[in-house]
């Protein structure tokens, strides 16, 4: 969001405020990119949601979305992102924990009703365990679905398809069969690439890199 | 007298749908009834699961676009606006005055396609037909213009990452001016047949409440919010685009239930018709996309002349541009509540992760407390009045 100075005061001073009430359960508070973001301890995630709630300075009564975010290469690889809104105040904030396979979250449902279903889909595409989960049954998958399909090591094409059987007068299911292999173009121009997070060496690379 | 026979009735379930006329979609309901009351509801969505978080994260930037036409499918401009701001604010770039107008005008008659289809149906939904037809036919009407401005009557992609598409049609201002002097006869027509209609309000009236709390807690946006009395509107609140230029009020709700939800749809069309009337009075000239080169492409007159110009179209459409490093989370005031894109970008030319916010999935979660205690009839009065679409909630 493209912040007006009053709501960017109005945001820092609340990362402060929250630096101060919340020391011990709060690993950052800053303003990125005029939007609040808030790194929780996994475990204190439930205090600090109802802190954001019910204290007057904040009162973030809206959990308005809750989602999963994968980086493989982290050892806890998941981010859960909370993003709050205050009526009141005209502010919101977003709030992230990480997790990973092993590490449970302990569930927001507690606190926003509206958690429990977002719970649940972030379970179902990426594998998340949510502790003291009222429900926690995959969503939007099809039953007896197996495996979490956004992880970004699921691939894009799944590993099975169904079609109607007209022998056995059923849907059956298949390992995927691609009539043409999956295209993945290499877009990464040696003039203009983008910045990349291990600056990757493109193909005739190592000719510039060569010695004599 | 015969002495009264005790039968202990045990709980029953009873399945609605997957295909049932006015699930709106494919929803399979498994309701817990105790007798013709509705003990529990266990909405098992997923059936039009397609994957779109995931495909996007496959595609450039620019060829994102199309997907979320098919989220929700009846108001398709709204989200394509959505996931628009999202890249702009990622990029840096500001869409000129016209681009914004255009895009305002067309979001508005977009809410009217939304409000229109769903007053229709809902109508159906509660046993009126006649409805249904006439705003069909203005639905009919407002796809035209979607069709002269875009080429395509639905899934427009028309709202791009820089601005629009194209300008509009010679001609078409006039005619939308035409239809929006037209529409609140329709309006008045469809409020004479249903408003204070008996037979609609005894379906209606009382059924569903959400108290102000429980809108909040469940995560309700748009008009369920604004039905249960909060006046809550993000054109308003958080503006974007030019939202802050335009004069226009909130309709807020007083009870929660289901009329309330209907009358305010019906008043947000009128509100709808005053931007779209300012809209064109005021549209300014100019571009209707950021020149940059790098982010939207060159006319096609250029590239006959233009060997840079000819490079940039080649680029755009096969590598697309880069986006900078970042996350943004961007929502707009949608037909339906807040439809948000939370964008993160690893600096390369697809996102790395978009997440969509779509006000259905949660309005569908409230489903169970809503219904509690209600009976079996009030499933598609309550259902049709959340307005439920199953291409935004499954995904």
């Amino acid at each position: 969001m493209i912040a007006d100075p009053d709501q960017a005061s109005a945001l820092s001073d609340l990362a402060e405020i929250l630096g101060l009430s919340l020391a011990d359960d709060i690993i950052e508070a800053a303003v990125i990119d005029g939007a609040l973001t808030v790194a929780v301890q996994r475990p204190s995630i439930t205090k600090v949601l109802k802190f954001l709630r019910d204290d007057t300075n904040c009162q973030f009564t809206q959990l308005v979305d809750l989602c999963a975010v994968d980086f493989p290469e982290r050892e806890e690889r998941f981010d859960i992102v909370y993003h709050l809104l205050s009526m009141n105040h005209n502010l919101r904030i977003r709030v992230k924990v990480t997790a990973s396979e092993e590490a449970a979250v302990p569930t927001a449902s507690k606190v926003f009703s509206c958690a429990n279903w977002f719970e649940r889909e972030v379970w179902d595409m990426y594998g998340v365990f949510f502790s003291d989960h009222p429900d926690l049954r995959r969503i939007l998958t099809d039953y007896g679905f197996d495996g979490h399909a956004q992880r970004k090591d699921f691939p894009l094409t799944g590993y099975v398809e169904v079609r109607y059987d007209e022998e056995q007068k059923r849907v059956v299911y298949e390992p995927v069969k691609l009539t043409q292999d999956f295209r993945s173009f290499d877009f990464m121009s040696p003039w203009e690439g983008a910045e990349h997070a291990h600056q990757q060496m493109l193909p005739g690379d190592e000719k510039a890199f060569q010695d004599g | 007298m015969a002495e009264p026979v005790e039968a202990e009735i045990e709980n029953y379930t009873v399945n609605f749908g997957p295909q049932h006329p006015a699930a709106h979609g494919v929803l399979r309901l498994v309701l817990e009834m105790g007798g013709e009351t509705i003990d529990r509801i266990d909405p098992h969505i997923g059936l039009l699961h397609r994957g779109t978080e995931k495909l996007i994260e496959y595609k450039t930037y620019l060829q994102a676009v199309p997907y979320f036409d098919r989220l929700d499918y009846v108001s398709p401009m709204n989200q394509e606006q959505a996931y628009a701001i999202a890249v702009e604010r990622l990029l840096g770039i500001e869409v000129p005055k016209r681009g914004q107008y255009i895009r305002m005008l067309f979001c508005e008659i977009t809410r009217i396609l939304n409000h229109i289809m769903n007053i229709g149906s809902y109508a159906m939904d509660v046993g009126a037909m006649t409805p249904f037809l006439w705003t069909f036919e203005e639905r009919e009407k407002l796809m035209g213009f979607y069709d002269d401005v875009s080429g395509a009557r639905m899934h427009a992609a028309y709202v791009r990452p820089g601005g629009v598409a194209q300008d509009m049609p010679a001609g078409l201002a006039e005619r939308i001016s035409d239809w929006a002097a037209a529409f609140p006869k329709i309006i008045d027509d469809v409020e004479g047949l249903l408003t204070e209609n008996r037979i609609f309000k005894q379906r209606t009236v009382d059924i569903g409440i959400v108290s102000k709390e429980e809108a909040l807690d469940w995560g309700f946006t748009g008009p369920n919010l604004r039905a249960s009395g909060l006046a809550w509107d993000l054109r308003k609140s958080q503006p974007y685009d030019g939202y802050d230029e335009m004069d226009f009020d909130i309709p807020i709700g007083k009870h929660g239930d289901c009329y309330d939800r209907y009358i305010v749809r019906i008043a947000e069309m009128r509100e709808s018709l005053r931007i779209i009337n300012q809209c064109l009075e005021k549209m300014p000239g100019g571009p209707v996309k950021v020149q940059d080169r790098k982010i939207s492409p060159p006319p096609r007159g250029d590239m006959k002349g233009s060997m840079e110009a000819l490079i940039h179209h080649f680029k755009l459409y096969t590598e697309g541009y880069h986006v900078p490093r970042g996350e943004t989370y961007a929502a707009v005031e949608a037909p339906k509540g807040e439809f948000a894109v939370y964008l993160i970008s690893d600096g390369s030319n697809k996102p790395y992760r978009c997440r969509i916010r779509a006000p259905g999935f949660v309005h569908m979660q409230g489903m169970d407390f809503m219904l509690r205690g209600h009976m079996l009839a009030d499933v598609p009065a309550v259902l049709g009045s959340i307005d439920i679409v199953f291409g935004e909630v499954d995904r």
